[in-house]
């Protein structure tokens, strides 16, 4: 599919992300100057007070982004899914270059004006506002162009905490391994982000340059821009009506599809309006989002519920892990919902050549030769207690090397172009056949059990109990088997996740 | 109308950083004098003008503008009631000629029609055509033209008194000459109290109706110029050696 056909077959989508993302960018950057220059003026002016501002603007802008979302999260007010958390993140990053750039601007002011002006009778407020101002203004528009600049790049970022944006495209595409939709994200961005440099450019040389024009209606079209950037992405990015039942699912495919799955089944089956927030960066964000009422309901594994989120070591079969697991849901007045009907273990994968070269069909099989391989693992798989760390302790295992620690979602081509030889992935994943991949079995079960398993709030069964009766048609009925097959149909077919879902509910009817 | 003096100093101290410039300061300006205050660099001329507008203030002594101490002022309602010319000029370069000269009339609220049909008159005084000088920027002017606009925009508010901090020194000689006979010119016509500081003996007479002569922190001769002329001061003396050389050249020359 090219990247012209994809837009196409998804043109309402494109909208509403790009409306999103300069829903993001427009009206962070503006609150951003709103807080920005102001506190800019103070620094200029009270050095001893604008030095730990200017410090604090820094230390924010040394905070990895992402990390900052996980910061946020559980904060009240600015924490929680969605653009509001973006937008305050947003805000974050935008402020110390508009912070630094009034400051320097009004100090580079020639003293000589400064001093004509107080002559002249200006007080202090007249003197900022008629000629300190206006003079520092070039630098002040600078800062702007560098805020939103970095802004539509962090906002890419933002679609890990279901804000939506282009960065929508560019996580599905590191799931699905696709470039085109990789591209489909990345494109529009990068031209989103030009075409803001280039006209802040244009404005702040002439405001340099020439003089001539209204340095006041400079401004104006500057302001006037980003709050149409604003007013247009709200316009595009489609609002929300009240009642709605909000799906959320992790970054990785199989998430995408069964996020899809819930909430077109909760489509068909009721009258209720159903909004997605998938794609949502990991388990924790997940079990966050859930509690604080940012999503409704999401699928999780047993096995991960109980090591990743209740911290518990893995213990006992299948049924016990599920009945404990629904025991501290409850607590939470979370609802497990009976088993999708699948299982998705971590599959040890190697590539198929080297599996039947050296003869490996069991992890203990790979133990000796372990010291000549280089492995890659997902961020999550490296700190989770039914992760690496037990893994090695379980088979003695000994890598050359520490593993290399990669987005989960590139780890299958990692592997596949030999730049490690072993990875962690989904048992379920599409790309295991796509890619030629053995999956070495866990011959001293080391890894618990990881039932697919939705679980709701439990809020909304007693206020929808529609939502639990449409539900339970799912209960039992996607295999590993099944899921397989769709997670190749979306990674290998370079399918929509949405169509793949409506043809497996139309079967299964 | 006020009868005593546009301005006096008393027993005045002031510093500049750690430096003393000002050991008791004394002087009367009447109205509508010209007083050319002349002294070599860090004399404390500087100091003098902007304890007059209240932009230091003195260590000890005081300071009356119009027989009103200037502690007592609103000190915007001074400054805008003194016009302050500087070698720098400074002009606003972001704004027109025509809002450069704007500014204080338009502090003190003046009407747009009012403030536009000033601006007209004070180009016209200083000798810029309004029709083709008011729209252009400082950067579009001559060196002598923003001196021009920056007595026109010193004089906007029609000011009883003006300040000048060696406001031609930035000019070449032949521009300077120019500027020293339109100054000749306006102030014939207008009679403000001026108060002028430069380090050119030349210039203090050319434009003084009386010279002071600062040393040492104090006033060392104040009086007309053909008398600071006449003067035995040493100190007097070595400010005048520059124009006695020159003299000197053109007479014994041939």
């Amino acid at each position: 599919m090219t990247l012209l056909q994809f837009w196409r077959s998804h043109a309402s989508e494109f909208a509403s992300l790009v409306g999103q993302h300069m829903m993001l960018v427009g009206l962070s950057t503006v609150v951003a100057v709103a807080a920005g220059v102001p506190l800019g003026i103070l620094a200029a002016h009270r050095p001893r007070l604008g030095a730990p501002i200017v410090w604090l603007a820094n230390m924010v802008q040394t905070i990895p982004s992402l990390a900052m979302f996980g910061f946020l999260l559980p904060l009240p007010f600015i924490g929680g899914l969605g653009a509001r958390m973006a937008i305050v993140v947003l805000i974050l990053y935008a402020l110390l270059p508009i912070v630094r750039t009034t400051t320097a601007g009004l100090r580079s002011v020639d003293p000589a004006l400064v001093e004509a002006g107080t002559a002249l009778g200006m007080t202090p407020g007249q003197l900022l506002r008629e000629v300190e101002l206006p003079l520092a203004l070039p630098s002040i528009v600078a800062g702007i162009r560098v805020a939103a600049v970095i802004g539509v790049g962090t906002a890419t970022i933002a679609a890990a905490v279901g804000a939506g944006g282009l960065g929508e495209y560019i996580f599905r595409g590191l799931s699905m391994v696709d470039p085109t939709v990789i591209f489909a994200g990345a494109v529009p961005s990068a031209l989103l982000a030009l075409s803001i440099d280039g006209a802040l450019t244009l404005i702040e040389r002439r405001l340099r340059a020439g003089r001539r024009q209204r340095p006041r209606r400079r401004v104006a079209v500057a302001v006037a821009l980003l709050a149409a950037l604003a007013a247009g992405g709200i316009v595009l990015a489609r609002r929300t009506p009240a009642g709605t039942i909000r799906v959320g699912s992790k970054s990785f495919t199989e998430q995408i599809i069964l996020g899809e799955l819930l909430a077109q089944a909760i489509e068909t089956r009721t009258r209720l309006p159903v909004e997605r927030r998938l794609n949502l960066a990991g388990t924790f964000i997940c079990d966050r989002a859930l509690r604080t009422g940012d999503i409704d309901m999401y699928v999780e594994y047993s096995g991960t519920a109980e090591t990743a989120i209740f911290h518990a070591p893995p213990a006992g079969g299948r049924e016990e892990v599920l009945a404990r697991l629904a025991q501290r849901y409850a607590a939470a007045d979370l609802t497990l919902l009976p088993p999708l009907g699948f299982e998705n273990t971590f599959a040890m994968l190697v590539r198929g050549a080297d599996a039947r070269a050296n003869g490996w069909r069991t992890l203990s099989d790979l133990v000796p030769d372990a010291p000549t391989l280089k492995a890659g693992f997902g961020y999550e798989f490296l700190q989770r207690q039914d992760g690496y760390p037990g893994l090695v302790r379980a088979y003695r295992l000994r890598f050359a090397g520490t593993p290399a620690a990669m987005d989960l979602s590139l780890t299958y081509r990692a592997l596949a172009e030999r730049q490690v030889d072993l990875i962690a992935g989904d048992a379920t994943s599409g790309l295991i056949e796509g890619y030629d991949l053995v999956m070495l079995a866990d011959d001293r079960h080391y890894f618990p059990p990881y039932d697919a398993v939705p679980i709701v709030r439990g809020a909304v069964l007693r206020e929808h109990p529609e939502v639990g009766e449409a539900l339970s048609h799912l209960a039992g009925r996607i295999d590993a088997a099944a899921m397989r097959r769709m997670n190749h149909a979306v990674d290998a077919g370079h399918r929509d996740a949405a169509d793949v879902a409506r043809e497996f509910l139309d079967m299964i009817k | 109308m006020d009868t005593g003096p546009a301005i006096r100093f008393a027993g005045v101290h002031a510093s500049r950083g750690a430096v003393e410039v000002l050991r008791g300061f004394d002087l009367l300006i009447p109205t509508g004098e010209t007083v050319a205050l002349v002294g070599r660099s860090g004399a404390g001329k500087s100091t003098i003008l902007k304890l007059i507008n209240r932009m230091l203030a003195p260590r000890t002594g005081t300071i009356d503008v119009e027989g009103r101490s200037v502690a007592a002022w609103d000190r915007f309602d001074l400054r805008r009631h003194i016009g302050y010319m500087m070698q720098e000029v400074g002009l606003f370069p972001h704004m027109t000629v025509a809002r450069n000269i704007a500014v204080v009339p338009a502090l003190l609220g003046w009407s747009p029609s009012r403030i536009e049909a000033r601006v007209d008159e004070l180009l016209s005084l200083v000798g810029l055509e309004p029709a083709s000088y008011a729209a252009r920027y400082p950067a579009e002017l001559s060196g002598g033209q923003r001196q021009r606009v920056g007595v026109a925009r010193a004089l906007a508010a029609d000011p009883p008194i003006l300040l000048m901090d060696e406001p031609f020194g930035a000019l070449d000689p032949v521009t300077r000459g120019e500027m020293h006979r339109e100054f000749g010119r306006i102030q014939a016509q207008l009679r403000k109290t001026v108060v002028l500081v430069t380090h050119d003996m030349g210039e203090a007479f050319v434009l003084g109706t009386r010279v002071g002569v600062l040393a040492d922190g104090a006033l060392a001769a104040i009086d007309v110029p053909s008398a600071i002329a006449r003067s035995s001061d040493p100190r007097v003396q070595s400010l005048l050696q520059p124009l006695l050389d020159a003299t000197a050249v053109l007479e014994g020359g041939r």
